[in-house]
């Protein structure tokens, strides 16, 4: 510890103004990488089952009785909301645990706030880690519905992209939730259970949001899950939607990760001041 | 003020920090000055750890003003802290990480090339005597360990300020001089230390100079032998009569001396020479049970100022 190895001037604070959200998301891939065995496993194996009991199984009978869904095979139809469920899916996971551990259980939050880096930076990098995570486990997805025959031509993979806007839309969101919440214990289970299960269900994944009676159409509409799966229905088959509801649904989302990354940036610097 | 070792890093002037009705640091002035090692000595709740979080610029004051390295902490957050070594009262490693794997990503948030930082890992494990707990987790180390893993991240920018809260607390005695001997050579190399404690044997060890606080304020400053020498004699007599004793017995005590305190399991009597003061009761056929002689310590200064022991 006699020398000093480097200058006086050894940390150059506008190398952490410009990438100090990098080194974050370094942090979480470190941590990611450990666990790769089930990141890969959940990967494939998520997709596999639901292929299997959903775009196999129900889509045979639904193929059988009407010739496929909106004027294509159940799977294609059923193909932009699956990579959307799971991006969002994803998204929670990675946004909300890093979260919920950064300023809770392992306050490594605060370590990285005792650096130059800002709570802003370190929000970025979750939500960066978090994306990139989806990103793998929807093209995994993505690769399994297209070895399944699932997308009806190479516009197929679109899907992909829109899935990518669903995670962080709700990703941004829910992590800003996850910052603001003092009590996880009950939060994220009554969250998956009362909010996600529903989104899941009622927002045109298994159908088209118009066959649900009105009053129940709402769900959909809130959620990002909606707009993204009518976004990739548009855009890998030609599913029918107005100019007007392709601005809807592009500035739907928008608002909410402009909001979302907005109010957890504002989370995120409460929490690390308290 | 400006060059060699007279200049002065932190400068706090009517520092305060208010939660509601509740004030944690009242209105407190300080210096410290480049290569000093500069504590904080108090009881818990004395306002010490939110003065740190001040000074660190992850707290925001609500009166007065406070300057780092010449730069206001609420103004140049990363351009302070991109100068400090910060290790927390709880440990904040990363459990899911290996020693080493800590270390890195440290740099890593000082922005530090990756070159830089592998040789630095290599200094910084020897230093902390962790070079072969490299490869292992966090989570499997003892606290003693942790804490030295945390003081050599802090140490991986080469910060110009050390500042350590309540470093030894939850050590074991062979830990805490472990741990006393790492941050003596830092002290020793002129790294600027701020240390918080609530033990006065750590503030003797590694303080030149010494703040007391209470209840949010400056109760005095001085170097330890300098507290010492104002607020209190040489030497303590501490006697025991027995706990229903000592009370009825005191007031014989105050009379053959300036200042005695009476706690509730021994009393402690101020003397220049105390084997002479013992000698004296002997004489007086005021027998104690037990009686010990000792040197003055922090702890007769802040029972002097406070009123109250440091540790209740």
């Amino acid at each position: 510890m006699a020398t000093r190895l480097g200058s006086l001037k050894l940390v150059d604070v506008n190398t952490v103004k410009r990438r100090g959200a990098f080194a974050v998301v370094e942090a979480r891939m470190m941590v990611l990488f450990k666990y790769i065995p089930g990141v890969v496993s959940a990967a494939v194996a998520n997709p596999l089952l639901y292929l299997i009991a959903v775009g196999i199984g129900v889509g045979k009978l639904i193929n059988h009785h009407s010739g496929g869904v909106d004027g294509v095979k159940y799977l294609a139809f059923l193909a932009p909301a699956l990579l959307s469920t799971a991006a969002i899916q994803n998204a929670m996971d990675e946004a909300v645990f890093p979260t919920l551990e950064g300023f809770k259980w392992n306050k490594t939050f605060f370590a990285m706030n005792a650096t130059p880096i800002t709570g802003k930076q370190i929000a970025n990098g979750v939500l960066l880690a978090a994306m990139l995570r989806v990103l793998f486990s929807v093209t995994v997805y993505g690769t399994i519905i297209f070895l399944f025959g699932g997308f009806s031509s190479a516009r197929g993979w679109l899907a992909i992209p829109t899935s990518l806007a669903a995670g962080a839309a709700f990703g941004s969101f829910i992590m800003g939730i996850a910052a603001w919440t003092k009590n996880d214990d009950q939060f994220f289970m009554i969250l998956n259970r009362f909010v996600m299960m529903p989104l899941f269900l009622f927002s045109g994944t298994f159908y088209q949001l118009s066959t649900i009676p009105i009053y129940l159409r709402w769900i959909g509409w809130l959620s990002p899950l909606w707009h993204t799966t009518e976004l990739g229905r548009y855009l890998t088959y030609g599913h029918h939607i107005s100019p007007l509801m392709f601005v809807v649904h592009i500035g739907f989302l928008c608002a909410m990760y402009i909001f979302g990354i907005r109010f957890a940036h504002v989370q995120f610097e409460r929490r690390l001041a308290k | 003020m400006n060059n060699g070792d007279h200049e002065v890093l932190i400068e706090a002037k009517n520092l305060a920090k208010r939660y509601g009705d509740f004030t944690a640091v009242d209105g407190i002035d300080f210096q410290v000055r480049r290569g000093e090692s500069f504590g904080f000595l108090g009881p818990n709740g004395a306002g010490k750890s939110t003065t740190m979080r001040i000074i660190a610029a992850t707290l925001t004051r609500s009166g007065g003003d406070i300057s780092i390295l010449g730069k206001d902490p609420e103004k140049f957050g990363p351009e302070i802290k991109a100068h400090l070594g910060v290790v927390p009262q709880a440990d904040n490693l990363d459990q899911a990480l290996s020693v080493e794997e800590n270390l890195y990503i440290y740099g890593r948030y000082f922005g530090l090339a990756k070159p830089f930082i592998r040789t630095k890992i290599e200094e910084l494990l020897e230093f902390a005597q962790l070079t072969d707990k490299r490869s292992v987790k966090v989570e499997a180390l003892s606290g003693g360990m942790k804490r030295r893993l945390t003081i050599a991240r802090a140490l991986v920018s080469e910060p110009e300020i050390l500042m350590l809260d309540e470093p030894t607390t939850g050590l074991d005695p062979q830990a805490r001089h472990i741990l006393w001997d790492r941050l003596f050579r830092l002290k020793e190399q002129g790294v600027t230390l701020l240390i918080t404690t609530h033990y006065m044997d750590e503030a003797e060890q590694l303080c030149d100079r010494l703040m007391v606080m209470d209840k949010g304020k400056i109760m005095a400053e001085d170097s330890p032998a300098g507290l010492i020498k104002s607020y209190s004699s040489r030497e303590v007599l501490e006697v025991r009569f027995g706990s229903d004793r000592n009370a009825t017995i005191a007031p014989q005590l105050q009379e053959l001396v300036e200042r005695i305190e009476v706690l509730p399991d021994r009393i402690l009597m101020y003397a220049e020479d105390g084997e002479a003061l013992l000698h004296h009761l002997n004489e007086k056929g005021l027998h104690p049970m037990t009686s010990l002689v000792r040197r003055s310590s922090l702890e007769d200064v802040f029972l002097r100022l406070t009123g109250r022991t440091l540790i209740d």
